[in-house]
């Protein structure tokens, strides 16, 4: 009997097993940012520690970072102080920062992969829910709580419980205008909001194996909106012609022995799972969330669910999602008019994301009541865009182009909704008052969705603007 | 490990954190103060609506016991909720299911969520919007929840109450304990040892 993906990176980084039972864990990569780091330094200065392997850490500032206008010191106070507190604790405790007079500045889960800190067979942690999205690669990554980042910058480990393992193959192939976002909220409409507590979910099937690594990592990233901590795909020749060349990556003779090794690390052909689920992936549509959780979502053509349509238990919480929306139930999603487009995050900020949203906005119009945003995920994603043209384009649109962060799928910096406006985002999280306003509505869909949204002026089927006879 | 105390309802599933702690209170480098944030969102929202959050009821304020429906504390990893809700006076978490970074979390600040059937969780919700002088008896070493006559069987990861049975739920000290264990197996890894 083969081994899986996650038993083989568990075993290999066990330290012990602590009198609690759980394992202490080896983190192979700890990822740092501004927004959940700062009482863990406080707190190791409290306790006269230091950080156990600075050169296995890395941050970054991306959460509270303004888009647009970065000089220094930041309009907005706060940030300021936040950015200081990280330079100062990276200073002090001996950790390489990419800050924003670094060229390699970006969102936490962009820049990871990006500079090939990201390798197939790590542990990953950072203080972060969407640490899923390094699983992309092969690696077991997880987000954590301040407490936790204390506990690993202290000690290198974390005090953890194995997870179980549940395979979601895709088969078959997609149909065009279904993209990697639309395949996870699929999953997530389909196992719940919480079935994936416990499990990590392994994703693969034919659809995956055709992903490129900037889809897997969409797909990887929301593993958490399913409650499932940790999310991954098996490396594969696809994985390792990504991570050549890359930064942090060896070369020559180093680099074909870690190929070999990020190959023998994915799980074996005659593994068995604690769970499956295969989803056709010709059954996909393009998906819009209706509600306010990332499972009240359905395709595009669809209509917004009645109580009745839901088991006895959920129908609560589809009245209060409804009451929340001010969405008519029974009524259909396409033609929701959208005050806001916003293309961005960790989820979706990659180049191929923006690439993906220019094809569809090129030579047409943002819809004038749309105020739009295009927030690349990082510097490097940024530059290369500009090499391309992108920002013309969208400008030339209406779009706003802005300067690598968080931005709106948080709000934590002044990008945000405004009173119960209706977003069309890019990003992860559609819960009440996530962009920044407590009664603003958010609508999560894939770039290209969101672009044809902002033209169109309301939800629409981005098929209808693809090229003629496309396929994908 | 025993916790007594008076109990506070907080009905409905997948409450997340952004609601529990909305990010503009992220905008700090301490915990301190969060405790005014609480749901501020939802009691605001509520109160605009002529109605009243558990969290302001006057009556509540004693509570050190929440009482919680399925995946609490769903969505971002930011602790800052649960330091919210620790910083305000609650001690113990009962509910059907939790998060697991929540849970984490919670644990790591020395607050067992400890789990119940749904239908226990309605129980002790009933008991306690009855009579909220109900006294809510959590005992993590038995894993029993027990409120008056209700005697609700509860369950927990083994670690986990193990962790709080032995007092060690802050596991700084058990992973710095011996620094080399780590160390050695850190050389073990081939992308730590250079492949």
């Amino acid at each position: 009997m083969g081994s899986t993906l996650l038993q083989k990176v568990w075993d290999l980084h066990t330290v012990r097993r602590l009198p609690t039972g759980q394992t202490q864990l080896l983190i192979g990569l700890h990822l740092v940012h501004e927004v959940t780091s700062p009482q863990a330094f406080d707190m190791l200065r409290l306790r006269g520690q230091g950080v156990a392997m600075p050169e296995r850490t890395f941050a970054t500032v991306d959460h509270i970072v303004p888009t647009d206008g970065q000089l220094r010191p930041f309009l907005d106070d706060m940030a300021e102080q936040m950015t200081v507190a990280l330079e100062r604790n990276c200073r002090e405790f001996g950790v390489p920062l990419f800050g924003l007079d670094s060229a390699e500045q970006g969102i936490v889960h962009v820049i990871g992969p990006e500079l090939g800190l990201t390798q197939p067979g790590m542990t990953i942690a950072c203080g972060d829910s969407h640490t899923s999205t390094h699983g992309a690669l092969g690696a077991v990554a997880f987000g954590i709580g301040t407490s936790q980042v204390r506990d690993v910058l202290a000690s290198q480990s974390l005090a953890m419980e194995l997870l179980k393992v549940r395979r979601i193959d895709i088969t078959g192939s997609r149909p065009p205008g279904v993209y990697a976002k639309d395949v996870i909220l699929a999953i997530i409409q389909r196992l719940g909001v919480n079935g994936g507590v416990g499990f990590a979910y392994e994703f693969g099937g034919t659809v995956v194996d055709r992903m490129t690594m900037d889809e897997r990592m969409t797909l990887c990233n929301m593993s958490i909106e399913g409650g499932a901590r940790a999310g991954y795909v098996n490396p594969d020749e696809t994985t390792i012609a990504y991570l050549r060349g890359r930064r942090f990556v060896p070369i020559g003779a180093a680099f074909e022995r870690a190929a070999a090794w990020w190959r023998s690390i994915a799980s074996d052909a005659d593994t068995d799972y604690d769970d499956r689920l295969e989803i056709n992936g010709a059954t996909l549509a393009p998906m819009v969330t209706w509600g306010i959780n990332p499972g009240q979502s359905l395709a595009v053509d669809g209509r917004v669910p009645r109580e009745a349509d839901v088991p006895a238990g959920d129908s609560a919480g589809v009245r209060d999602a409804l009451e929340y929306m001010g969405f008519s139930a029974g009524a259909p999603i396409a033609g929701t008019r959208v005050d806001v487009a916003f293309i961005g995050s960790c989820t979706n900020g990659r180049l191929s994301d923006l690439r993906e949203a220019a094809r569809i906005v090129q030579g047409r119009k943002v819809a004038r009541h749309v105020r739009g945003l295009v927030v690349p995920g990082s510097k490097s994603v940024a530059e290369a865009a500009e090499r391309e043209g992108l920002p013309e384009i969208f400008r030339a649109a209406g779009f706003e182009w802005r300067a690598a962060g968080c931005s709106m799928c948080l709000a934590m910096n002044p990008d945000r909704l405004n009173g119960r406006e209706v977003c069309a985002s890019s990003s992860n999280r559609n819960f009440k008052g996530r962009q920044g306003s407590p009664t603003g509505r958010t609508l999560l869909m894939s770039p290209a969705m969101v672009a044809a949204a902002a033209v169109a002026g309301e939800v629409t089927d981005v098929r209808r603007m693809l090229p003629a006879g496309e396929t994908r | 490990m025993n916790i007594a105390g008076r109990a506070l309802v907080l009905r409905g599933d997948d409450v997340d954190t952004d609601r529990i702690m909305p990010a503009r209170f992220l905008r700090s480098v301490s915990f301190d103060g969060l405790e005014q944030h609480v749901f501020e969102d939802d009691r605001k929202a509520l109160a605009g609506a002529g109605r009243v959050h558990p969290f302001d009821r006057t009556e509540n304020r004693a509570a050190t016991v929440l009482l919680v429906n399925r995946n609490f504390g769903c969505g971002s990893s930011r602790e800052h909720a649960p330091q919210g809700i620790v910083r305000w006076g609650i001690t113990a978490i009962v509910g059907e299911s939790f998060a697991e970074i929540f849970f984490a979390n919670a644990t790591a600040l020395g607050v067992p969520c400890v789990t119940v059937s749904a239908d226990d969780t309605q129980a002790l919700m009933r008991a306690v919007e009855t009579d909220l002088a109900t006294a809510i008896e959590i005992d993590v070493s038995a894993l029993e929840v027990r409120a008056g006559s209700i005697v609700a069987r509860a369950s927990m990861p083994a670690s986990a109450r193990e962790a709080f049975v032995s007092g060690t739920w802050d596991a700084t000290a058990l992973l710095t304990a011996d620094y080399n264990v780590v160390r050695r197996a850190a050389a073990r890894l081939p992308y730590i040892a250079g492949f």
